[in-house]
C-alpha cells in the first residue's frame, strides 16, 4: 500500500492500523501465512526425513526446536505443520461462515416459520458441548482431514447463522429496508445488498476469533487422533507424538505447543484490530 | 408550526377532486393475531384520492394512519392480515401478489418517510441508491441514469448535484437526507407519493421547504400524495383533503378549508384547540384529557367516547356510521353539532 492510497483511509481505520494489537496480530498472521504458503523455504530439513544419528536430541544451533524420536528435526516439522493448520482455521471455518451468514441472512429478513424450524435446529445443536458433538460425527464419519471439516462445519455453521439472524433482525427494523421494499426490489436484492453489507460486521469479527479456536479444535482432534493422521506434521499430532517423552524430551511438545499459543494470539489480536476498524465510531 | 392562519387562501385553491378517483380504498382494515385474538390496526378505512391531489391523514400517536399508509402496498410487518380492496387505476392491490406488487411499488406508487436518518442505506453512496432506482424500474443504461439521477438531485434542490453523488448519506443534513430520499422516490415518475410524516424529524425552517418542495412536485409532475401527519399546521399548509383517524378509524374526512373551519367531530374539534394560536405566553394549551384506547381493550361503542365530553347513553354503546354531514364533508359522530361554534369565533 503506497503512502497515497494509507492516507486516503477514514481516520478510524487509521487510528486502528496503529495500534499494537494489530501491529503484532498482523505480524503473527502473516508470518503464519507465509510459512503455511512456502514451508520449504523456512525449514531447515525434510519434516519426514528421518535421521537415527540424532534421536530426541535437545534444542542446539543445528536443531533449534530439538529432534523427536525418529530424529526428525521439529522446527521443520512445526513450519510444515502451519501449512495443515492455517489450512484448518481456513476450511474449518469458511464453509460454516458462508452456509450460516447465507441462511440466518434469509430467516432473519423472512421469519415465520422458516425462523421457527432454524431456532429448533439451534437449540438442538446448542444443547451439545461443541467438541462432543463434532467428535461424534467425526466418529461417524471416520477420522481424517476432510471429515473433521465436515464434521466441524456441520456443528459451526449455526453459531455463524445465529448471529447473522439476530443482526439481519436489527437491521431489518430500519427504514432503508421498508424504503427498498417500498420500491419495489427483491427480497434477495434487499437481503444480500442493502442488508448484508450493514450487519456482516460482528460476523466477520466472530470469524476471527473462530480461526483460532478453529485451530485449537483441529490440534484437540489431531492429538486424539480424528483429525490429522501421522506422519502427517500437524500441531496436535505432534504434541501426542510427544507425550509419552514428556519427561524425557520435552521439547517435542512444548514447541508445537507455542505454535498454537502464538497463532491463536495472532488471531485473536487481529479479530480486535478488525473489530474496532469496523465498529461504527461517534 | 403556525400555518392555520393560511387556511382562507387554501381554500380558493381546491382542485375539483370529484374526478375520478386514481386510488380508491374501501372498507380496508389491517390486523394482526396476538396470543389468538385479533387485533385491528386499521378498521374499515374507506377514501378516494384524485389525481394530483395532496390527502392528509391525521391522528395522534397509533391511530393507525402510518398503518393504513403501509397497508395499501402491502408492507405490513410483522405480517398482518390485510382486508377491503385498494383499488389502484383499476387493480386490486390487496389481492396482488409480491411479484405483481413489485411491478407498481416504486414505480407507480412511491414512498418516504419519517426519518431521512435512517432510510437511506448507509453504506451505499447516494448515487447508487438513485441509479439501483432507475435500473429496477426503468431500460435507461449506464450514461442515462447518471445523467437522469443528477437532473433528480437538481428537481430536489440539491446544490451542486453532480458532484455530490458519490458522497454518502453522512455527509448530508437531515433536510438534505430527506431531500434525495425523495429524489430516490421520485426516479421512476409515480403517480402517487406516500409520505409517512416526512417533515417530523425536521426542523421548521426545513418543513417548510420539504413541505413547498412536495407541493411543487405535486403541480409540476400531477402526483397525487397521501401525507401522513401529526401536525395540522402541515396539514392547513399542504393539503386539499384531510382526513382524520382515532382509534383505527377514519372518523372525519373533507376538505380542509370545511375541516378546519367547521369541524364536526369532538375529536377534530380537540385537536385544532390543541393547535396554540396567538394565546398569550404562560397561559396553559388546551389538550384532551386521556389516551386512545388499546388495540386490544376497545370500548364497544364510539371509541372517542370514554375521552369525549359531550358522550351520551348511545355513545357508549353503538359505535356510529361514517356519513355526510355536508357537502364531501363526513364524520363519524352520534351527536353531529352543527351550531358548535367554528374555531375562527373561538379565538
Amino acid at each position: 500500500m503506497t503512502a497515497l492510497t494509507l492516507s486516503r483511509l477514514p481516520a478510524p481505520v487509521l487510528q486502528a492500523l496503529a495500534r499494537p494489537a494489530f501491529l503484532i496480530g498482523g505480524g503473527i498472521i502473516l508470518m503464519s501465512t507465509l510459512f503455511a504458503l512456502f514451508p520449504a523455504a523456512f525449514a531447515p530439513y525434510d519434516p519426514l526425513a528421518f535421521n537415527y544419528a540424532a534421536i530426541q536430541q535437545p534444542p542446539s544451533l543445528a536443531h533449534p526446536f530439538g529432534t523427536d524420536n525418529f530424529g526428525r528435526d521439529i522446527l521443520s516439522r512445526v513450519i510444515w505443520a502451519y501449512r495443515i493448520d492455517m489450512m484448518i482455521a481456513l476450511f474449518a471455518t469458511i464453509f460454516a461462515l458462508l452456509i450460516g451468514v447465507t441462511a440466518g441472512s434469509l430467516v432473519g429478513y423472512h421469519g415465520g416459520w422458516a425462523d421457527t424450524i432454524f431456532g429448533r435446529c439451534v437449540d438442538a445443536v446448542i444443547t451439545f458441548p461443541f467438541l462432543v458433538l463434532v467428535i461424534a460425527v467425526v466418529a461417524m464419519l471416520g477420522p481424517g482431514l476432510i471429515n473433521m471439516f465436515v464434521a466441524i462445519t456441520l456443528v459451526n455453521w449455526v453459531y455463524y447463522a445465529r448471529l447473522m439472524r439476530a443482526e439481519v433482525m436489527t437491521q431489518t427494523a430500519h427504514d432503508y429496508v421498508s424504503a427498498g421494499r417500498v420500491m419495489g426490489y427483491s427480497s434477495g436484492r434487499i437481503i444480500f445488498r442493502h442488508i448484508l453489507p450493514n450487519a456482516i460486521t460482528p460476523v466477520l469479527t466472530f470469524w476471527m476469533t473462530d480461526m483460532a479456536l478453529a485451530i485449537l479444535l483441529g490440534s484437540s482432534l489431531g492429538y486424539l487422533g480424528l483429525g490429522a493422521q501421522p506422519p502427517l506434521a500437524e500441531w496436535g499430532v505432534l504434541i501426542a507424538e510427544g507425550r509419552n517423552f514428556i519427561f524425557t524430551a520435552w521439547w517435542m511438545s512444548l514447541c508445537p505447543g507455542i505454535a498454537i499459543v502464538l497463532t491463536g494470539l495472532g488471531f485473536s489480536l487481529l479479530g480486535d484490530a478488525v473489530a474496532d476498524m469496523l465498529r461504527p465510531k461517534g | 408550526m403556525s400555518g392555520l392562519i393560511q387556511r382562507e387562501s387554501r381554500e380558493n385553491a381546491l382542485p375539483e377532486t370529484a374526478n375520478r378517483p386514481a386510488l380508491s380504498v374501501q372498507g380496508l382494515s389491517t390486523s394482526f393475531t396476538k396470543q389468538g385474538r385479533d387485533l385491528k390496526a386499521v378498521n374499515n378505512v374507506s377514501f378516494d384520492l384524485a389525481p394530483g391531489e395532496i390527502l392528509g391523514l391525521v391522528g395522534e400517536s397509533g391511530s393507525g394512519k402510518s398503518i393504513t399508509l403501509r397497508s395499501l402496498i402491502g408492507i405490513v410487518r410483522p405480517q398482518g392480515r390485510i382486508d377491503g380492496s385498494v383499488l389502484w387505476k383499476g387493480r386490486n392491490l390487496v389481492t396482488m401478489n409480491e411479484p405483481q406488487l413489485r411491478k407498481i411499488r416504486g414505480r407507480e406508487i412511491a414512498m418516504i418517510f419519517q426519518e431521512p436518518m435512517s432510510s437511506l442505506n448507509p453504506l451505499l453512496t447516494i448515487g447508487l441508491q438513485i441509479t439501483e432506482n432507475l435500473k429496477a424500474h426503468t431500460s435507461l443504461g449506464r450514461q442515462e441514469r447518471q445523467k437522469r439521477a443528477i437532473e433528480l438531485l437538481d428537481l430536489v434542490g440539491i446544490p451542486a448535484a453532480a458532484s455530490r453523488l458519490d458522497d454518502y448519506p453522512h455527509q448530508f443534513s437531515g433536510g438534505m437526507r430527506q431531500r434525495v430520499m425523495i429524489a430516490i422516490a421520485l426516479a421512476s415518475n409515480p403517480e402517487l407519493l406516500l409520505a409517512d410524516e416526512p417533515t417530523t424529524a425536521l426542523d421548521v425552517t426545513i418543513q417548510d421547504q420539504i413541505l413547498r418542495l412536495i407541493m411543487d412536485l405535486r403541480t409540476e409532475l400531477n402526483m397525487a400524495v397521501i401525507l401522513v401527519t401529526h401536525d395540522l399546521g402541515v396539514v392547513a399548509q399542504s393539503c386539499d383533503r384531510v382526513a382524520v383517524m382515532y382509534a383505527g378509524r377514519i372518523i372525519e374526512s373533507g376538505s380542509v378549508g370545511t375541516i378546519l373551519k367547521a369541524p364536526q367531530h369532538p375529536y377534530t374539534l380537540g385537536l385544532l384547540q390543541s393547535v396554540p394560536q396567538d394565546q398569550p405566553p404562560r397561559t396553559p394549551l388546551f389538550s384532551i384529557d386521556g389516551t386512545p384506547p388499546a388495540l386490544d381493550d376497545m370500548p364497544t361503542g364510539c371509541a372517542f367516547a370514554p375521552r369525549c365530553q359531550q358522550a351520551q347513553g348511545t355513545c357508549l354503546e353503538s359505535a356510529p356510521d361514517f356519513s355526510l354531514v355536508g357537502s364531501g364533508h363526513a364524520a363519524a359522530c352520534h351527536i353531529l353539532e352543527t351550531a358548535r361554534p367554528s374555531l375562527g369565533e373561538n379565538k
